[in-house]
């Protein structure tokens, strides 16, 4: 399946949660709504024509103008077709639904993108954090991030 | 004069002082804790295997600090780690010393700006003893400290505490 066709098929059945897409590049990409990203996510697994058996990669993005980012890398092992799905958010209410439920890999790539960024990701499983300590303050791959003085007693900064 | 330099006479006597006597012994077999944190713990494994063989120096890996006697700190040391760290140094029974392995548990090494979660110098959460430069250090340096070690301890006196 193209990417053209697959963004038809997406567009008929979401609709307004299909915001926007760029098809002429090497990664062609679709934008979609955070809020809905779980059923578009399960469809997308499901639907025999598409079969996005495998996330290949969940990644956060800040993009420094006030919104954060969640992009997905899915493929199918069937079709050996590729799409890249992006999800915008506030940084002031950063939340974004889970796909965790669809692709079990999303589970810990969803904690990473919650302990760098910040992004909430509703009705995941358990989200922690995952590389930081738990009693860590703020998300260290904002862009407005300022690292905290003290950590325990040892001063973090030179 | 090391002790071993001295003659034995017929009867097996050796005159020394008790301060030489337990310096000697405590240099001569310092035993390692054995485990690393990034890539100098490579060099340190380069550093026991038979082309450097830092167990002529009486270094031993042991895998306990209850049974250690210097901590060689090889390698990055997070701020997560930091408290590992303390805590196993605190479980070795004293006299105890701590080698500083690479720029990374010198000072930070190359995270020293932007690694938020890098502890910037592990003499930040415990004492060291000998700092060894280099990223990583070549096993050479690391025997380099190992003597360097060896001779803080042969100054060494059980009257007065040092430092």
């Amino acid at each position: 399946m193209t990417a053209q066709e697959l963004l038809d098929t997406l567009s008929s059945r979401f609709g307004s949660a299909i915001l926007e897409s760029k098809l002429d590049v090497n990664q062609p990409w679709i934008k979609i709504d955070g809020n809905r990203a779980r059923e578009i996510c399960l469809f997308l697994r499901n639907e025999p024509s598409t079969r996005f058996d495998y996330l290949m990669c969940l990644s956060g993005v800040d993009y420094n103008d006030g919104t954060l980012g969640v992009v997905y890398h899915c493929s199918s092992m069937e079709h050996k077709h590729k799409i890249v799905l992006k999800a915008i958010c506030s940084k002031d209410n950063p939340h974004c639904q889970s796909v965790s439920a669809v692709w079990g890999t999303a589970n810990w790539h969803e904690r990473e993108a919650f302990d760098m960024f910040g992004i909430i990701f509703d009705g995941h499983p358990d989200l922690r954090r995952i590389l930081l300590p738990d009693d860590w303050e703020g998300h260290p791959l904002r862009k407005d991030y300022k690292v905290q003085e003290f950590y325990r007693g040892i001063r973090v900064p030179y | 004069m090391g002790i071993l330099d001295l003659r034995l006479e017929k009867s097996n006597v050796v005159v020394t002082s008790l301060d030489n006597l337990l310096n000697w012994a405590r240099l001569s077999s310092l035993w390692q804790m054995q485990f690393g944190l990034a890539c100098c713990a490579i060099e340190m494994m380069a550093a026991s295997a038979s082309n450097f063989d830092i167990m002529r120096f009486g270094v031993i890996p042991r895998a306990t600090p209850r049974q250690t006697d210097v901590m060689i700190v090889a390698g990055t040391v997070t701020i997560k780690m930091a408290s590992r760290i303390k805590r196993l140094y605190d479980q070795m029974a004293e006299p105890r010393y701590v080698l500083s392995m690479g720029s990374c548990s010198n000072c930070g090494g190359p995270y020293w700006e932007h690694g938020y979660h890098v502890l910037k110098g592990v003499d930040r959460v415990i004492p060291v003893d000998v700092y060894i430069p280099g990223c990583p250090p070549r096993p050479e340096a690391l025997l380099e400290g190992i003597m360097k070690l060896q001779e803080k301890v042969r100054q060494e006196s059980i009257a007065k505490k040092s430092a």
